[in-house]
Order: C-alpha cells, then structure tokens, then sequence
C-alpha cells in the first residue's frame, strides 16, 4: 500500500499529550516527594507537593473534555471493548505475526488503557484522602497512603512499558504525533482496522477522498 | 456520535478494569494499616538482607518519608551544633551536643506518624525530656507557649507550656537505635511522641519561650495547631 490513513484526531492527540505532560510532571516530582535523597536534595517541599497535587487534579480533566469530540468517544468505546479474538491474541505467541487481525487497537493497548485510567482514579480518590487530612479518620489515611504508593507503583510500570513500545516503533509514534500513519503500516499492525477504514475506502482514493491521500513510499 | 460509528463488538471490559480498580483502591483504604502491616511484615525483613537495595524501590509501607522545606539544609556536627534556650526565659543556654548527651536520657519505643497517613511503628527513640531543659530554663511567669526553630532556616513549630513538659515530649539525640543521621533532621531533633510528624522539628537549633502559641510551618499551610494523634496510638509495650 502506497499512503497514509488517518488514525487520530485532533482531540485524541491533544488529550494524549496533554496527559502525558501531566503525567510525566507527576511522576517526576513523586519520586521527589518519595525517594530519600531527592527529597532532602531539593527539599522544597511545600511547592513540591503543591506541583504533584495539582498536577494530579488537572490529570483526568483533559481525559473528560476530549468527550466533545465523536472521534475521541469512538477510540474510547473502541478501547472498552473486548473480544474473545482479542483474549486469544493476548495468550497467542504468535500475536506479532497478523494471523489474527488486529482491529484499531490491540488488546495490550486496550488493558493499558483501562489499567491506566482505574488507577488514575484510584491516585486521584487516594490522593485526595491524603491531600485533605481532616475529611477522613486516620486509618483511611493510612489506607489511602499504601494504595497510592502502590497504584503509583503500577502506572510508573505502565508508562515504562508505553514508552518501551513507542520507541520500537516509529509509525506508532508518527500516528501520535500527526495523526497519520502509513497504509502499509496500518495492514501490518492493525489489520482489521485497516480493511475498516481502507477497505471500504479503497474506491474514494481515486476521487481523492481527504482521509486517505496517496503518497509514494521512500 | 455513536451511532455514526462503526460497530464495535466485544464486551466492555475496559469499563469492568477501571470500575475493579477502583473497587480494589475503596478496599485499601478502608482496610487501614492490616493490608500494609501484613505486608510489611513480610518485607522488611528481607530488605534488611537485600544486597542489591532494590526491595528499598517496593512501597513496603511501613518506611520514613523524608521532608525538608527549604533547599539545603547545613550538616551540623558534635563540633558545629548548638542548641539555644531563650526568649522568655530566667536562665538563656546554648548547649553543645555534648551538654545535651550529659543529661539525663530518656528512651522511648513509639510510632512515628504522619498526618497524611504514613507511618512507623515501634521505633525506638532516645533524648532527654524538653521538660528538663525548660527546668534549668525557668520560664518567667507570662510564659505559655514553647516555639521550636530549625537551622534550616524556615521550619517553625510550636506547642503550649503543658504539652512540651509531657514526659513523652524529648529533645532526640538518637533514633533508630544510633546518632540521628542528617536526613532524619540530626544530629538533633525534637520527637513529641503523642502528636502527628510536623510536630517533631527536625534540625532543631532553638527553643523559645513565648506568651503565645504561634503556628508552625504547616499549620500555616493548614494543618492543625492541635496535632495530638486522633486516636492516641502505638504506646510501646
């Protein structure tokens, strides 16, 4: 295939970056708050903290507004959705290998996805705990201190994984980035979103339909 | 909307993830420390024998978290370190550590917790009382109120006359069975054993006797002027 297909819109990538940049904040400035030598280092506590918490708040905002966007709605519904073909592509050894077709996501981004957004609310509630001490007793506090120490655990895991796979892969980050990806791409990776949006769009590229523009490849 | 989109077949599990994990989180929370005691339990042993310090990266829990308001706090010494007693006082002092370790020392096995949560149980603690040092003071008559400064610079706490003549209130000289180190606030500390973290000054470098309680760093930043453990807790056996 000679071209390139668009994958996301405008919404979805300012919502993803959005949120990376929080997150990337958070995670930074936790391991400031949390790790021995950095916190009496930098020291600086109070706006430490102020930076992580809010931050923190302003995490799943971006994640709620890009709901105006049809498209953002439909990736999400996408992401939500699971198949039976898709718990055997997760057991599959042979996954990588396109003999089952992959839809626009595949199931390892679709569980990052939920992992991801369970425990960024579960942060949010528990950090809220811990942020406002006098709401709650202080075995809920103690509670909420080992949940968020975990949880935080968890996605710091997660996002090493996210990053491990964009970097193996420059077309992914390319779709990201401009929201395009190469056709060739798409059939390798996400074949059944491939035959979905190109298969059916095979007969418009001659009349230059604005979503699949032909390119010649390098 | 959605109805403009394609199908998208499947269950919706992603939901299902999200709404368990937040199920998973309530349960946390509301079991407390029984989760985090158990846990730490298991653990701290073996990162007591971890060669490799990579069981200190696990959350175990049960774990000092270390606070400093400012940027770099000077390292004071046996050489360095002084201990002022003044404001409204009959008798001001300046004490070395070596005046502090000729008192008499009081020990203390007792939990050290953070309002936030975060907590240490069963450690053990030694310094001599802040009632001793607040005797040979002599507070004058109008005196209330005892203030606490760091040489950090910043840090500022505070506690009535009563509270600081508890026999559970001490001016540290050792935690954690050894010299209280740098990053625990040494060489000295205070360790006001019935009340929440910020209470305890690290680096302490001056008591002062005042007419009134005058709020500390943190409770500017709202965080009580009371800060008495509610409910009272971890009395060592």
């Amino acid at each position: 295939m000679t071209g390139t297909v668009r994958r996301f819109g405008k919404v979805t990538r300012a919502v993803h970056w959005t949120v990376a940049l929080l997150m990337i904040i958070c995670i930074v400035t936790a391991a400031i708050l949390y790790n021995a030598s950095f916190a009496v280092a930098i020291g600086h506590r109070r706006l430490v903290e102020l930076v992580h918490v809010y931050s923190g708040f302003a995490l799943p905002v971006p994640i709620l507004l890009g709901a105006i966007s049809a498209a953002y709605r439909l990736d999400l519904r996408r992401l939500n959705r699971f198949t039976r073909a898709e718990w055997r592509w997760l057991r599959s050894r042979r996954r990588r290998d396109g003999s089952i077709k992959v839809g626009k996501f595949n199931a390892g981004q679709k569980l990052n996805a939920a992992l991801s957004g369970g425990a960024i609310a579960a942060l949010l509630g528990t950090g809220i705990i811990m942020y406002f001490p006098s709401l709650t007793r202080l075995s809920w506090r103690t509670g909420a201190t080992f949940v968020h120490d975990w949880f935080a655990l968890a996605v710091g895991l997660l996002v090493i994984g996210h990053i491990f796979y964009a970097i193996k892969d420059s077309e992914a980050r390319r779709g990201m980035r401009t929201g395009r990806v190469s056709a060739s791409w798409a059939w390798a990776e996400h074949a059944a979103w491939a035959e979905e949006v190109l298969g059916s769009q095979q007969d418009k590229v001659r009349e230059s339909q604005p979503d699949v523009e032909q390119e010649h490849l390098q | 909307m959605e109805e403009a989109g394609p199908e998208v077949d499947g269950k919706p599990v992603g939901r299902r993830a999200i709404l368990g994990l937040i199920a998973l989180a309530g349960a946390g929370v509301a079991s407390g420390t029984a989760i985090q005691d158990g846990l730490a339990n298991f653990l701290a042993p073996l990162e007591l024998r971890d060669p490799t310090g990579l069981i200190a990266l696990i959350p175990v829990g049960d774990t000092f978290r270390f606070y400093s308001v400012t940027g770099t706090v000077p390292t004071k010494n046996a050489q360095t370190y002084r201990l002022a007693i003044d404001g409204m006082v009959t008798h001001t002092a300046s004490y070395t550590l070596a005046d502090l370790q000729a008192m008499p020392q009081t020990a203390l096995v007792r939990d050290f917790q953070c309002i936030t949560g975060w907590h240490v149980p069963q450690v053990h603690w030694s310094g001599v009382r802040l009632s001793t040092l607040l005797d040979r003071a002599a507070p004058l008559a109008g005196a209330t109120a005892v203030r606490f400064r760091s040489f950090d610079g910043t840090y500022t706490e505070s506690l009535t006359l009563d509270q600081a003549r508890l026999d559970d209130v001490i001016v540290a000289l050792q935690m954690l069975g050894g010299p209280i180190t740098h990053n625990h606030g040494g060489p000295v500390r205070m360790y006001v054993a019935p009340m929440y973290g910020y209470k305890s000054t690290k680096w302490v470098s001056g008591i002062e006797l005042t007419a009134n309680v005058d709020p500390g760093y943190w409770e500017h930043r709202g965080y009580p002027v009371d800060g008495f453990i509610n409910p009272p807790q971890g009395n060592g056996a």
